[in-house]
């Protein structure tokens, strides 16, 4: 296998394991475990909305579902989380499979494809605050217990170095099925579904797995999402916040390629974070929801001036840069 | 020689309007077949059939003598039918050589040898040079080159082609045609629908004729076009009569011509007697 592509991975994710060395305070640790729940969220969705073209409005009901998974396997079956998270990922991938051979095989697409998703997600997020397995409105709360054998560490930087280490694991198999026949059949679906078939591609196969994959990776974060905050409710589960930071991150980074939800989650989180620290100091107290304001306008930017998202403008500078020096 | 292809009464409603009726044709192994007629004979329709992208309202498609009626078309890409669209449609967003190899990751597994069998692909429909470019890019002749490669680099044993040359200048054409000949003497059976019909004449060995969604006439190109019936459903009702009365009186002319030339040789008068 040549090694070669995958270098700038293997060093962006060490710069970034690097990071709690020289950053220390609590605040930055969490920001930063939290910047990576939502790269892998973020991740899931680029698999079936970057590259696939199928923009999902409701990847909560994937993240939800893990992050319930794991919950409740360990409060109500007292299963270990370690076996707990395959456990959930799968569920998530059986979800993304279910969803996927209903909207597909009735060939939705485009807005219809993304309001199905989406009322998926309030049907999941409306059961589940109903339901009392799933602990009904009060929600479920993880016993804490530290230690490593119940994936809850003590030192806030074993829950990062966790959380980066699945980023690095999504951002190692997006690379690699961006450069597999499935990846470039997965694009040729997104460009010109007609053309793709004429080309002995399998559509709603295709289509298909990458749902699956992308119900299994956003999961995931659901489930490291638990492990980090012990608590759960459906509003945090299956909310609307995670399928729009979800589609955002890499709306931002920049859509389909293989790091624009890592750019787009810590840019996002980012100024969201910087906005409401400066709104609070600036009026003496917090404004809820004022970051959501900073992400409304950065989607209008990207959308009207950087359509390829951040990599997509540096791309472009770089380009430039490189034209001026031949 | 055996037929690779036998289409066997194929009809194809679409509601009220029947636009295709009862068509049959084969296209023999190693040939060049063309598909005419006039603009909405159907030729378009019957190709979406034969390529699996329509249903068939009635009748049966035989490929190499089994029933593909009711594949659906990806399939029968798997199988060996690769078709272009009339329309071009590009992977805009892709470059030249990633749309190619989109075609030969059919056959191919790996990546380095889809991509060498994309590269090779180009080179053979002349799109070497700009294998890196966005296929968006592509001028309108560049494009149709695309759509040949990308259906080539699934390694068919049947082409559909629907009008190549439809849109592009007469030396555009010229560069065309040989590539397609050259595609045939690599072992691939070309069924073509085309307007340009310098090229048919020139390409094709045998010629269906489509009009108002019936075959009318097959053949040789030569014969077909001198058919009374495709020259009427071409020109419209009485035009193979009008043309034969045409050509008995240009006919007459020149024999007319000829008299006053060789009177006026023999130093009489026009219009005198013969002697």
């Amino acid at each position: 296998m040549n090694r070669a592509p995958y270098m700038p991975i293997a060093l962006v994710v060490l710069g970034l394991a690097l990071l709690p060395l020289g950053l220390t305070s609590n605040t930055v640790l969490n920001f930063l475990s939290f910047a990576m729940i939502i790269t892998l969220a973020a991740q899931g969705w680029n698999i079936l909305g970057g590259y696939g073209g199928q923009f999902s409005f409701g990847h909560a009901v994937f993240f939800g579902t893990g992050a319930y998974a794991m919950a409740l396997l360990q409060v109500r079956f007292g299963i270990n989380p370690w076996l707990a998270l395959p456990l959930a990922m799968a569920l998530g991938a059986a979800v993304g499979f279910a969803i996927g051979h209903l909207s597909f095989r009735a060939r939705l697409r485009g807005s219809y494809f993304a309001l199905v998703t989406l009322a998926f997600a309030e049907v999941f997020r409306i059961s589940a605050n109903a339901w009392g397995f799933t602990g009904g409105a009060a929600g479920v709360l993880v016993p804490l217990r530290i230690g490593p054998e119940h994936m809850q560490f003590a030192d806030k930087r074993l829950s990062y170095w966790m959380a980066l280490s699945f980023v690095a694991a999504t951002l190692v198999l997006t690379l690699a099925m961006s450069r597999s026949r499935f990846g470039a059949q997965l694009v040729a679906v997104r460009e010109n579904e007609e053309a793709a078939r004429a080309l002995g591609v399998d559509a709603l196969a295709v289509k298909l797995k990458a749902i699956t994959l992308s119900g299994a990776i956003t999961a995931s974060a659901g489930c490291l999402y638990t492990q980090k905050f012990l608590y759960l409710d459906a509003n945090l589960a299956y909310g609307p916040w995670i399928s729009v930071e979800a589609l955002l991150a890499p709306i931002i980074g920049g859509v389909g390629t293989v790091f624009g939800p890592l750019v787009g989650a810590v840019v996002l989180l980012g100024l969201g974070e910087v906005t409401k620290t400066a709104f609070a100091n600036l009026t003496g107290g917090a404004i809820p929801g004022v970051d959501l304001v900073v992400f409304g306008v950065l989607l209008i930017l990207c959308v009207a001036y950087a359509p390829r998202g951040v990599l997509g403008l540096a791309q472009g500078w770089l380009g430039r840069l490189k034209g001026a020096r031949p | 020689m055996s037929a690779l292809l036998s289409v066997q009464g194929v009809t194809k409603r679409f509601g009220g309007l029947t636009a295709v009726d009862n068509a049959s044709l084969d296209v023999v192994k190693g040939s060049i077949t063309g598909l005419i007629g006039p603009n909405g004979a159907g030729k378009t329709t019957l190709f979406t059939v034969i390529a699996g992208f329509e249903a068939a309202s009635a009748g049966t498609v035989l490929f190499e003598g089994r029933d593909i009626t009711g594949l659906p078309a990806h399939v029968r890409a798997v199988g060996g039918i690769a078709r272009t669209f009339q329309i071009v449609q590009p992977f805009a967003g892709l470059s030249v050589r990633e749309n190619i190899a989109v075609g030969a990751f059919l056959r191919h597994k790996a990546r380095h040898a889809a991509l060498e069998q994309a590269d090779a692909v180009g080179h053979q429909v002349g799109l070497g040079p700009l294998l890196d470019q966005s296929a968006g890019q592509l001028t309108v002749a560049g494009r149709k080159r695309l759509e040949l490669a990308r259906a080539l680099a699934t390694a068919p044993r049947l082409l559909l082609l629907d009008e190549v040359l439809a849109g592009l200048n007469p030396s555009e054409i010229r560069d065309m045609m040989p590539v397609v000949q050259a595609i045939r003497s690599s072992g691939v059976t070309i069924l073509i629908v085309e307007h340009v019909m310098q090229a048919v004449m020139s390409l094709c060995d045998t010629v269906h004729v489509l009009a108002q969604g019936r075959i009318i006439a097959a053949g040789p190109p030569g014969t077909v076009s001198r058919d009374p019936a495709v020259i009427e459903a071409y020109l419209g009702h009485g035009a193979a009569a009008r043309m034969q009365a045409q050509d008995v009186r240009q006919a007459e002319d020149v024999r007319q011509a000829e008299d006053l030339r060789q009177s006026q040789a023999r130093g009489q008068a026009p219009g005198a007697p013969h002697a």
